[in-house]
């Protein structure tokens, strides 16, 4: 399998074309944003925290499909986690596109996209999302 | 012109055989005698220029002085010494809207385009902000020129600023510059031309463009980085005042206060890119040899083909106008499929291209588009590069076929 089917597969484009958590919370408990200004993408995420626990998270934005997609697997992936739970994910996440480490079995969905680790100036567009929870969770960025 | 043989000069090609390179409008390849003429002169000839009263450093300024002369051939300048010696096109704009801040005034104007670089555009809103003019953008036409009667409604406001660029670096747009230049100047206004698209490609002639100022980018017209020529009519260089100061631009310096020298230099603080300038006077050199009028025809008719290539592929827009006004740069963009979703499918496939806004915000807002893919062309290109482009486009098309709105 060549990078490019690795990195588009199905997941990312059912997920960048109809995704599950995109849209906005009443009243979040935590707000972000993140921005790359050299290509546009850009995320506003809202999250509800109850008792430690990520009780809802949505997020708005647009930009490239591991952008984007990467936002909606994140959200899905950490709703009903609790803050340190999620964190820790962030970080497992970052090894796997970031340092090219093999997925940890906790990103389950999210292993889609691992192929980004190859692609040395798409890392930003994956790591996006993450970057505004790890803000809004009070992790700096 | 042989593009083929051009080739064999630019050795980035030896070490990338396979690679297409499409990206010549942000930045260049360089030719051999470009990376010899750098390494030549520090090797061989380097020492501060305008400081020591010894050979090597006398040697190393008068080659500072002969490439602004070279840069002043290129441009068409009557006196060397309306050539100005700065970084990049951005420090450019960046010393114009600083030694112009005493030609502006609250609720007076600075007129700009819709299709500026953002080199062209936030130093002239900083300026407006410290001096509380305003901004104001011709629009443009639907093929993506500049919206001609607006413009004439606009002059008629009394702009104190026109600054516009002579080519898009996102639609291929080549302005009818010295017909816009005329019409500001009789409206009063004072006129700087973004070239930093145009002077690698373009025949340029600054002394009957009837501009006050123009800009240009060394590192797009084979130039290494870090050394570019800032053209100004000389009697409004003799009475602006400096930008950056310091060291090289003073006559007598106080503890309380200083008088500066004559341009250029007053516009050159501290120890300027000589070396970098020597190299961009080789690549000038390089360009003359070759030709302008060949090089513009050579990006024009692979723009054609290009434009033909990708406008047969369904679904894809592709923005800009068609016609002796268009250079060499094409930006396009499938609906529903992101920018560099695309150029990373491009980059699998050896081809170099740019995908983003390009530094023009307000361009793709006016496109309706987040982002497009651009491909550019420059003296190295082939067809056969314009051809990989357009069957690799096609095939993304075919790959991301679910994702296409």
């Amino acid at each position: 399998m060549g990078i490019l089917e690795e990195l588009y597969q199905e997941l990312v484009l059912t997920r960048y074309k109809a995704p599950q958590k995109r849209g906005t919370l009443p009243n979040p408990t935590h707000k972000s944003g993140g921005k790359n200004p050299a290509c546009g993408d850009q995320i506003e995420l809202y999250l509800k925290v109850e008792d430690g626990t990520i009780a809802a998270v949505r997020y708005q934005g647009e930009g490239c499909a591991v952008s984007q997609a990467s936002a909606d697997l994140m959200a899905e992936a950490v709703e009903g986690k609790t803050v340190a739970e999620a964190l820790e994910l962030a970080k497992k996440f970052k090894a796997m596109v970031v340092e090219g480490r093999p997925p940890a079995p906790e990103l389950g969905d999210l292993a889609a996209l691992a192929g980004v680790a190859k692609l040395p100036s798409r890392v930003k567009c994956a790591t996006l999302a993450w970057h505004a929870l790890e803000e809004a969770l009070g992790e700096g960025a | 012109m042989d593009p083929r043989a051009l080739k064999k000069d630019f050795p980035i090609f030896e070490a990338h055989p396979e690679l297409v390179f499409l990206d010549s409008a942000a930045s260049s390849q360089k030719p051999r005698a470009v990376i010899e003429a750098l390494s030549r002169f520090y090797e061989t000839a380097y020492a501060n220029v305008h400081r020591g009263s010894y050979r090597l450093s006398e040697a190393a300024t008068e080659a500072f002085e002969a490439a602004r002369t070279t840069l002043a051939r290129y441009l068409g300048a009557r006196d060397p010494r309306e050539v100005v010696f700065v970084r990049n096109a951005t420090e450019g704009v960046n010393l114009l809207a600083h030694a112009l801040a005493d030609r502006v005034g609250a609720g007076e104007t600075i007129l700009v385009t819709e299709m500026e670089h953002h080199a062209n555009l936030v130093p002239w809103q900083r300026l407006a902000a410290r001096t509380g003019a305003r901004i104001r953008a011709v629009p443009l036409t639907e093929e993506g020129r500049l919206d001609l009667k607006a413009y004439d409604r606009l002059l008629a406001e009394g702009p104190k600023i026109v600054a516009l660029t002579q080519m898009s670096n996102v639609l291929g747009t080549i302005n009818p510059v010295a017909k816009l230049a005329e019409k500001a100047r009789q409206a009063g206004a004072i006129v700087v031309v973004d070239g930093a698209q145009a002077a690698p490609h373009l025949p340029v002639n600054v002394a009957s463009l009837g501009a006050d100022f123009y800009v240009t980018s060394g590192h797009k017209m084979l130039g290494p980085t870090g050394a570019s020529a800032l053209w100004g009519r000389l009697e409004l260089w003799l009475e602006l005042p400096p930008f950056l100061t310091g060291g090289g631009m003073i006559e007598r310096v106080e503890i309380e206060q200083s008088t500066f020298t004559e341009p250029p230099a007053r516009f050159e603080a501290g120890t300027p890119p000589f070396a970098e300038a020597v190299a961009l006077a080789e690549a000038a050199r390089y360009l003359e040899a070759v030709g302008r009028e060949p090089i513009l025809a050579h990006d024009q008719a692979l723009t054609r083909r290009a434009l033909e290539g990708l406008k047969a592929i369904p679904d894809l827009r592709v923005f800009g106008p068609e016609g002796s006004d268009r250079g060499g740069v094409v930006s396009f963009a499938f609906p529903g499929l992101h920018a560099h979703d695309l150029a990373t499918f491009l980059a699998e496939r050896k081809i170099a291209v740019r995908a983003g806004h390009h530094c023009a915000q307000p361009l793709h807002r006016r496109l309706g588009v987040p982002a497009t893919t651009r491909a550019s062309f420059y003296l190295y290109n082939t067809e056969e590069d314009v051809d990989r482009l357009v069957e690799a486009v096609a095939e993304a098309r075919r790959f991301f076929k679910d994702w296409i709105a």
